[in-house]
């Protein structure tokens, strides 16, 4: 039990960063243009692909450099030219939009890469075990991408706090109209910021492309679960979306675990249930196998009895 | 009042007359199997219809009532299921005439729509789509998880032809079915558009453009959204029952979000603005699926990129660029647009060749076969591993964008020209 709790833990943690790696970017661009970029979770997809190709030319440290820095410029790209030719249209239409950037980004990822897994692993410096413990291993690359995400987050944290940049980002975000009267290139910030935040994701994918596997559906994988995270942890903020990062991330590590279903419930109260009854999925049905939903869950939940999310102070 | 409306011909003229495009739409899908003959175009006109149905639809929430849902599958996969099973229990059982089931799908639509959107329509915009977005994961997943109700991977299957037979018709070949298909199709098509006209529909338009005044003027706006939420997921209910009807599979795939994508797609790139749009990009969107994926295998990023073309450059889709010329045409005026058109057109399809060009080749280099080194297309053989048809392609893709981009702009002036003369000819 003790060693079950304890790799949990160390999964959710790893998990639970890399979301936050994705969401952060997410969360920046959202506070600033009020936009949820339904592509981001195809630049972190793109992030992978890219490592993936420079890993096979020159290997895997140059690919943790390169591919992030492509990915960043491809989100710069959709915010110059596509981005804000359509902020006219409304923010419905901006929604519609990055759905259509994602939608292209996944198709051309299989239309380059084909519809195959790609072979993406760790560099053979990191692929051992770090330690054993009750006769498990935890294997070094997950402490590197533990290393790298509370990196990003330390570097995030005081950039946005302590540099002149942080403070008009965090100006522009409650005061757009205010920064630029001060002579500050607004819509340049916005295009950074997005860049930027683009290449968070790209990031994350270049590390998780290794451990969590690189094929295509890895963007819709992580993609509704990224708003799940940002919406419960209150739209545009970043502390929210940290807290809410790693409870989703031990939420999801935890509920694989734990192999209990309602029928089980009821026999620890004296209740049995009838084999033949129509709902038999619902009782016999285990806590790890409705774990894909149980996000989906809290997020309709949080929407419903606290839209402003956990910490967030403005309604989504 | 009567300088705004100084003619009403709604009024006068019977109930036939009123109608008289839908009895002519009537009569053109009942005919229709007469001239394509061959049973993939029966095939495909039966998922034509019922995409037209559910795109529809969708566009009761994004078009009328500016809800932007990503999960409208659904409904649309819910009310096939219940429609599928309703076969299942049916088949040698109790009276149940086939052409009635599709309602079984509605009615759970209806139900699931009552249910979800009780507390998704409180609000339009981003939280709806957010509401929806969760919604429709954690169905799609649930489909995955409740074996015993949707079948899991395998999916629910039933026999349409077990059920009671009306006036001796079993609905044995494709052509029944696409009889009753169509039926429903115009059926449903005429309630959504009777629906859109009723006050409920007026006050809809209402919500969507200014929820406050609405409000002010004594609607409760969230109320507004859940009958139109409700409506849509009606239909979408019966077009998810027609599907189970016509394939007499539902599989997870019906209510997933792709299908929920796909019914965007369609309804966008058709122009969710207009009543007919989504007709317009339902025909449109399937013939694309089914032609274009005999001739490429990545017909869906060229969908693709239609679609985002039609949010940057045309956001009123398909059939808002037909109704920018129908006053030209009225005015005489079409002709004065043949030569500015013929001007950015060619340009436009030099880039649309190269684009494609490009796109092909570097397909084929992620697909071929060791040592295969030349791909046909256009009629041609290329050799993708020399330069030349890299270069021609890029050249006609990026020659062309510039031509065009440099163009643009007479072409628009050469267009407000016409349209103008347009609107003045009929003022006076």
């Amino acid at each position: 039990m003790l060693e079950l709790i304890v790799f949990s833990l160390l999964n959710g943690l790893v998990y639970g960063l890399l979301l936050f790696m994705l969401s952060s970017g997410l969360t920046l661009i959202f506070s600033m243009m009020g936009v949820l970029n339904f592509a981001h979770a195809s630049l972190y997809m793109l992030g992978a692909y890219l490592a993936y190709t420079i890993s096979l030319k020159i290997g895997f440290w140059p690919g943790l450099i390169i591919a992030p820095l492509l990915v960043g410029v491809v989100g710069a790209l959709i915010e110059r030219y596509g981005l804000r030719n359509v902020h006219r249209y409304g923010h419905v239409a901006e929604l519609i939009f990055t759905f259509g950037v994602a939608f292209l980004i996944e198709e051309s990822v299989q239309l380059v890469w084909g519809r195959q897994n790609v072979d993406y692993r760790e560099p053979e410096i990191l692929s051992f075990p770090l330690f054993t413990l009750w006769g498990t291993d935890f294997p070094a690359y997950k402490a590197f991408m533990l290393a790298i995400s509370v990196a990003i987050f330390i570097a995030l944290l005081l950039v946005l706090t302590r540099s002149r940049v942080g403070l008009i980002i965090q100006a522009a975000i409650t005061h757009p109209n205010q920064v630029a009267m001060l002579g500050h290139n607004v819509p340049l910030v916005f295009t950074g910021v997005f860049g930027v935040g683009s290449a968070l994701a790209g990031l994350a994918g270049v590390i998780a492309g290794p451990a969590l596997g690189t094929f295509p559906g890895m963007a819709a994988v992580l993609g509704s679960i990224v708003f799940v995270v940002i919406v419960v942890g209150g739209l545009g903020s970043l502390a929210g979306a940290f807290v809410a990062s790693l409870l989703i991330g031990m939420l999801q590590t935890f509920a694989v675990a734990v192999d209990y279903s309602l029928e089980d419930l009821f026999a620890a109260v004296g209740i049995t249930t009838s084999k033949t009854s129509a709902l038999i999925d619902l009782y016999t049905v285990t806590v790890a196998q409705i774990g894909p939903i149980l996000p989906y869950l809290l997020l309709v939940l949080i929407l419903i009895f606290r839209p402003t999310g956990l910490l967030g102070k403005r309604e989504v | 009042m009567s300088a705004i409306a100084p003619t009403s011909p709604r009024t006068g003229g019977t109930f036939l007359r009123r109608n008289a495009i839908w009895w002519v739409a009537l009569l053109f899908v009942l005919l229709l199997p007469q001239v394509a003959r061959s049973g993939t175009s029966i095939a495909v006109l039966n998922q034509m219809c019922i995409m037209v149905i559910f795109s529809l639809s969708y566009n009761m929430l994004l078009g009328q009532g500016g809800m932007l849902s990503f999960g409208h599958a659904v409904y649309f996969g819910l009310g096939g299921y219940f429609t599928i099973h309703l076969m299942k229990m049916a088949s040698g059982g109790f009276f149940m005439p086939l052409p009635l089931v599709p309602l079984a799908g509605g009615l759970a639509g209806l139900l699931f729509g009552l249910l979800f959107g009780s507390f998704s329509t409180n609000r339009a915009g981003t939280v709806f789509a957010m509401i929806s977005l969760g919604i429709g994961e954690m169905i799609a997943a649930s489909s995955l998880i409740f074996v015993k109700f949707s079948g899991g991977e395998e999916g629910i299957t039933a026999d349409r032809t077990d059920l009671t037979s009306l006036f001796g018709i079993r609905f044995r070949s494709e052509v029944d079915v696409y009889y009753l298909i169509a039926a429903w199709m115009v059926l449903s098509a005429w309630l959504m558009y009777r629906f859109s006209r009723t006050p409920v529909g007026r006050m809809a338009n209402a919500v969507r453009d200014n929820p406050e005044r609405a409000e002010f003027v004594g609607y409760s706006q969230k109320h507004v959204r859940l009958l139109s939420f409700m409506g849509a997921g009606f239909f979408a209910g019966i077009a998810g029952g027609l599907f189970a009807v016509n394939y007499e599979i539902v599989t997870e795939e019906t209510v997933n979000l792709v299908s929920s994508g796909t019914v965007l797609l369609q309804s966008y790139i058709g122009g969710v603005g207009f009543f007919a749009g989504p007709i317009v990009g339902a025909i449109v969107y399937t013939l694309l699926q089914t032609l274009l994926s005999n001739y490429t295998e990545i017909w869906a990023f060229y969908v693709g990129l239609i679609f985002v073309a039609t949010v940057m450059y045309a956001p009123t889709g398909l059939t808002g660029i037909i109704m920018m010329h129908l006053p030209i045409y009225r005015a005489g005026k079409l002709r004065s647009l043949a030569l500015p058109y013929l001007r950015i057109g060619v340009p436009a399809l030099c880039c649309t060749i190269g684009v494609i060009g490009l796109l092909e080749l570097l397909h084929f280099l992620s697909v071929r076969a060791v040592g295969q080194s030349t791909k046909r297309l256009f009629w041609l053989t290329l050799n993708v591993e020399q330069p030349f048809a890299w270069i021609i392609f890029s050249v006609l893709a990026v020659g062309g964008f510039l031509v065009a981009r440099r163009v643009a702009p007479s072409v628009l002036a050469a267009w407000e020209a016409a349209s103008l003369h347009a609107f003045g000819g009929r003022a006076r």
